[in-house]
């Protein structure tokens, strides 16, 4: 395997996920931003796009919830990992197309058998002056990996095939067993029990952030806590009120501190959406969502703010197929004609409004690499779908003047499931006159009857972990513990697991596509957008980068 | 009094312990746990978080050692879902802003509406009485989930006077809106109970008594019947208090301040077992401190009554 | 917490000093002054109309309450507004289902929530109390502690813990509810228990053998029917009241079934969006229906309490 090996950020080159080299003739900030400091901010002028900037680089945006914690290896929702990578900074960061650039390390070489990553580490510095050194990262793995952590994402660390991680994490090993060491202060070294294709753009995940061992040691979990956090990130926390408000400041010792613009950026907590955007129109906050269905009003009143782009997330409802599933969903007629009368245009267009693509396949078209299989009904008119759907579904021996189908459709309290799922059996019910029963249960509930499989039709949705199909594809397997509907073919374990090693696995994964199409264990409606509003001043946020993985560091405002 | 006092302590205790054991049992019949998520744990990482927090014992040994903590070490033990915070913590962060905002509605609400009520009851059957019993029953039955979003849009985003959300401390701009939609079904309420037991007293005995002697009118009301007026209002005044604060759900929700209702939601959606208990205990001292305080207030008021 | 308790009590007091020798002329002097209460009587019109609309309205509307016009589907602002062309009398909600339908539905399943619930509280509450009361005693210093207890708790939340975690359904809605609103109806029917349980003719029903259930039932219970009447009509608007909250919490009824509380509820949230009448239809009819619950609830306290006027 060939010797990756970034070089310094001045003039950079960018992997992609399938470890490509690509030179990308991108202006850097760098060699400007030497010139331009954030403190003479006045009339100051943006160092690539020259724009004028605003005096006050303050940037406020809503949180639906309280951040549950600001430990970067206990972290698991993703808009505290949005926090995270703010106060943080993990060996390699994502640029604005969501490819890995350098962060702390400057570049990494791979042995010949891949089994050994040695990141260069660059010389910078902690919030209170120490250098950032390989064996902060080494405490923060270990400590990630450490059963009395209990990291929620210790089953990222372990997807990561890290020698001896599986006996450190069940307790059956020391964790300064774990196969990652030190080599001097500035060379990181890990090594695997086989190698991993994307090992290198795992690592811009937080659970992989380094921690500074000596606060962490001495405050035990208080130590996030503004007044004694100390991080190696663009900006240091200086405010947190669990359910109101979130506050970063620049952190001057960050070593990449003169390119960044944004001096202070503020989550707010407001917990509903509709006052989210009321406060968003009186000028509160910088960046919004917009609630389901108000994207093309809010397009028409103010084009410049309202923003929508793709995402990596599907929607769909599953069957289930298990001994605990009605009966009548085993036969294949019944649950093509329900997939057939579901109108996704209607849907998207009338119910979520917000540009999301209607779904035939499993995985968003989105996703890197995958190349959509043509699926027969994806293609014809509704009004075939129907007619089609009323035909399978007599032949089932349901429809006018026979058995009435009917069924649950279960799915958790928000107001836009509830749309979507009031939709959806409407549909059903004026087109093939099946009777849908409409269950909502609260999130907690809802997860633990969809896992112990206590349902009829569930509402199931996947944002992928990374820029690829198989992260959403390997749900389907029969293993898989998301498999909900348990769904079982052979087939299609066979071809994932085969795509592990193969030369081109978006070949599989197309294939499985088809067959998914054809037996029809899930029912896609749509896959997602990002639906924002974004201050007409307020530039860099991510919006071409499918996992939103965002940096505030690169955000800035121009002047009015 | 003093003795008095004490029983209502010691009274209070099996009612604690009651509470206690009702939201304990309720949490563990509760389908799913703190832990599960959209993608699901695996087992192991559920069994180190088990650990963690103790959810391996057997649960007479979790409530023992719960309520163990509490009355020794007055530790609610950590969050569940806050994992830095200590249910103390966020208790000490949530409680005061719910105070603020719950105080000054308690003064709003008592303030305009005990005049409001006794003014009414003066003017009976006059204009100003039917205007002041249409507006407190209007103001009585509009829910504060209508009010608060129709306050933000006035006065933030029309107006521009006021933030239409936050805490940001407990500054005043951040207190008006939500003391306003708080206290106002309240005050209604308060005004309708002082004008009717202000009307019965007026009609009593002693009150025609005084107006056959001559006494001024002013004189009566304000020496003679306002004292017996207020007494059915004081009881009120203890459920009134307990309700300002217990129902600040929505204004914390609406205005995002941070205070301890939204928490209590939100830890009885996320399953956080002691946020949840620290909130309900919490709440559940206030209901019978404020209830203590009433009836001892009620003892002043009314000779009749002895403790 | 709308029903003053106090003057309940007083009010009970008053009535079980003559309700068992004038039982008959109490109740036709209680009818006849209720009637010459304009704004009770008023109330008690408007508020029988309305129920009688919400059951006949849904015959008039060519729209059913959960169909979608999809003409309409997604495009409420625009063109969701009332009509008599389309038949969308009160417009429709954001997914063209009819609001005229809607409303209907809500006020019945809102009133009966009201109705039923508070039904659950007095039958608890007057069974208890009478129970309590008749026995004297341990057993009714054992059961009144038992409701100083329950009162103490914060009911609220214990009714937010039971709906988040046993789902949602309507007659957890009424038991719930109810369950939560007996204490006080129970304290007051055993004062009044109390007071006229030394009565000739119940000891006079003691001595000729009858048994404790029957003397409770046929000779206490009837007895206690007017502070119940009163009672009922102002814990029925409170129930409401306490539906819409648990509305706006999002464990209230289940979709596409739907109570004032929830319309008025999605209402609000899209104010900002120029569907207002998503909310002032079911505003208007909720405020409309508490306006004469709680008149017909004076009226009702004033007819049976005359020392009042």
């Amino acid at each position: 395997m060939a010797l990756h090996n970034l070089k310094p950020y001045e003039d950079r080159i960018l992997i992609d996920n399938k470890n490509n080299f690509k030179k990308v003739a991108m202006a850097t900030a760098i060699a400007a931003a030497t010139v331009f400091t954030s403190m003479s901010a006045f009339s100051a002028v943006h160092p690539v796009t020259g724009e004028t900037l605003a005096a006050d680089q303050t940037y406020t945006y809503r949180l639906l919830d309280g951040i549950p914690t600001m430990d970067p290896t206990l972290g698991e929702d993703v808009n505290g990992s949005q926090i995270m990578r703010d106060l943080f900074e993990g060996l390699l960061n994502q640029d604005a197309s969501g490819a890995e650039e350098p962060g702390v390390a400057l570049g990494y070489d791979v042995s010949a058998d891949g089994k050994t990553y040695t990141f260069n580490l660059r010389k910078s510095n902690w919030s209170n002056g120490d250098p950032v050194t390989a064996h902060d990262f080494v405490y923060a793995w270990q400590r990630a990996v450490d059963p009395k952590t209990a990291a929620s994402y210790q089953w990222y660390m372990k997807m990561m095939n890290v020698v001896n991680i599986n006996a450190v994490a069940d307790g059956k090993m020391a964790v300064d067993q774990l196969g990652v060491k030190a080599d001097g202060d500035y060379k990181f070294v890990v090594s695997l029990d086989a190698p991993l294709p994307y090992f290198a753009s795992m690592v811009t995940h937080p659970v992989t952030f380094p921690v500074h061992k000596a606060t962490v040691e001495k405050h035990g979990q208080a130590w996030t806590r503004p007044e004694n956090m100390v991080s190696n990130g663009a900006y240091k926390l200086t405010e947190w009120v669990l359910k109101e408000r979130n506050v970063r400041e620049r952190n001057t010792a960050y070593w990449n501190n003169d390119a960044t613009i944004l001096d202070k950026v503020v989550a707010l907590v407001i917990n509903d959406e509709n006052q989210a955007l009321i406060r968003y129109k009186a000028g509160d906050l910088d960046q919004t969502e917009v609630p389901a269905g108000q994207y093309p009003a809010m397009k028409k009143s103010l084009p410049n703010e309202a923003t929508s782009f793709p995402r990596l997330c599907n929607y769909y409802y599953t069957f289930n197929l298990s001994d605990n599933g009605p009966e009548v969903f085993k036969d294949l007629r019944v649950r093509k004609a329900l997939s057939y009368a579901i109108d996704r245009d209607v849907i998207v267009n009338n119910v979520t409004k917000g540009g999301q693509y209607p779904a035939y396949s499993f995985t968003p078209a989105a996703t890197s690499g995958f190349k959509m299989p043509t699926i027969d009904y994806s293609k014809w008119s509704q009004k075939d779908r129907d007619a089609k759907a009323v035909a399978l579904l007599a032949e089932a021996g349901y429809g006018k003047g026979m058995k009435t189908l009917k069924f649950d459709m279960l799915y958790n309290s928000s107001e836009s499931h509830k749309k979507i799922a009031t939709v959806m059996a409407q549909m059903w019910k004026q087109k093939l006159g099946v009777e849908a029963v409409l269950a909502n249960q609260e999130w907690k509930t809802f997860l633990e009857t969809r896992k112990t499989g206590g349902f009829q039709l569930a509402r199931g949705a996947w944002c992928g972990d990374y820029n690829e199909a198989s992260t959403f594809l390997d749900l389907v397997t029969t293993e898989a513990g998301y498999n909900h509907g348990r769904w079982v073919n052979k087939e299609v374990d066979q071809l994932m697991s085969d795509a592990k090693t193969a030369t081109d696995p978006n070949i599989n994964y197309t294939r499985v596509e088809q067959i998914m199409a054809a037996d029809m264990p899930v029912i896609p409606v749509y896959h997602y957008t990002g639906v924002l509003m974004l201050k007409e001043n307020f530039k860099g946020y991510p919006i071409n980068n499918v996992q939103t993985t965002t940096y505030s560091r690169v955000m800035y405002k121009t002047a009015k | 009094m003093f003795s008095f006092i004490v029983r209502r302590i010691f009274s209070s205790i099996p009612t604690m312990l009651i509470l206690i054991l009702i939201s304990f049992a309720l949490m563990r019949f509760a389908p799913g746990s703190p832990f599960s998520t959209e993608r699901g744990l695996p087992p192991e990482v559920l069994a180190n978080l088990e650990a963690k927090y103790g959810l391996n014992l057997p649960w007479f040994e979790q409530l023992f050692t719960y309520i163990k903590n509490i009355l020794f070490h007055f530790d609610f033990g950590p969050s569940f879902k806050y994992k830095d915070i200590s249910v103390n913590e966020i208790l000490a962060q949530g409680f005061p802003v719910t105070l603020t905002y719950g105080l000054w509605s308690f003064v709003v609400a008592v303030t305009v509406g005990i005049p409001l009520g006794i003014i009414a009851a003066i003017r009976h059957n006059t204009a100003l009485d039917y205007a002041a019993v249409g507006i407190t029953i209007g103001a009585q039955v509009l829910p504060n989930f209508v009010m608060a979003p129709i306050l933000v849009i006035i006065f933030s985003l029309w107006l521009e006077w006021l933030p239409g959300g936050g805490w940001n401390g407990g500054q005043w701009q951040y207190v008006i809106l939500p003391v306003i939609a708080l206290s106002t079904s309240y005050m209604a309420s308060i005004a309708r109970i002082a004008r009717s037991s202000m009307l019965e007293v007026l009609h009593s005995n002693f009150i025609r008594t005084a107006k056959a002697k001559g006494l001024p009118m002013r004189n009566i009301i304000l020496r003679h019947a306002l004292k017996p007026a207020l007494l059915p209002v004081v009881t009120y005044l203890g459920p009134a208090f307990v309700g300002m604060i217990t129902g600040s759900v929505v204004i914390d929700m609406y205005f995002s301040t941070g205070g301890m209702g939204q928490f209590f939601v939100d830890a009885a959606l996320s399953r956080d077992y002691s946020l949840l208990m620290g909130v309900t205990i919490l709440f559940g001292v206030m209901t019978i401190l404020f209830n203590a305080v009433v009836d001892i207030a009620y003892a002043w008021l009314d000779p009749k009554i002895r403790l | 917490m709308l029903v003053n308790k106090k003057k309940m009590e007083s009010m009970a007091d008053s009535m079980s000093s003559h309700a068992p020798i004038e039982g008959r002329s109490l109740w036709q002097d209680a009818m006849g002054r209720f009637m010459h209460n304009k704004a009770a009587l008023i109330s008690l019109i408007v508020l029988v109309t309305m129920i009688a609309t919400s059951f006949i309205g849904p015959y008039l509307s060519p729209w059913d309450f959960e169909s979608i016009d999809w003409a309409l589907l997604g495009n409420a602002a625009e063109m969701g507004a009332p009509s008599i062309e389309n038949g969308h009398y009160f417009g429709t909600d954001d997914l063209g289902r009819d609001q005229f339908a809607r409303v209907m539905v809500g006020t019945q399943i809102s009133l009966m929530v009201g109705i039923v619930g508070t039904a659950v509280a007095v039958v608890v509450g007057v069974l208890y109390g009478a129970i309590s009361g008749y026995f004297g005693g341990r057993l009714d210093n054992v059961m009144m502690r038992f409701v100083d207890i329950l009162m103490s708790i914060p009911y609220m939340f214990i009714l937010i813990i039971l709906f988040v975690m046993f789902g949602r359904s309507i007659y957890l809605l009424f038991i719930g509810l109810g369950l939560f609103s007996w204490m006080d109806m129970a304290r007051i029917v055993r004062g009044q228990t109390l007071a006229i349980k030394h009565k000739e003719y119940i000891e006079a029903a003691v001595a000729a053998g009858v048994s404790d259930f029957k003397i409770i039932l046929k000779h206490i219970v009837p007895n206690l029917l007017g502070i119940v009447v009163v009672y009922t009509s102002l814990l029925i608007p409170g129930l409401i009241l306490t539906e819409s909250f648990i509305s706006f919490l999002g464990l209230g009824i289940q979709e596409p079934l739907t109570s004032w509380g929830a319309l008025i509820n999605d209402g609000a949230k899209t104010i900002q969006y120029g569907t207002l009448w998503q909310l002032l239809f079911p505003l208007a009819f909720f405020v409309t229906g508490l306006f004469c619950f709680f008149f017909i609830g004076d009226g009702l306290r004033d007819a049976f309490d005359p020392k009042d006027r």
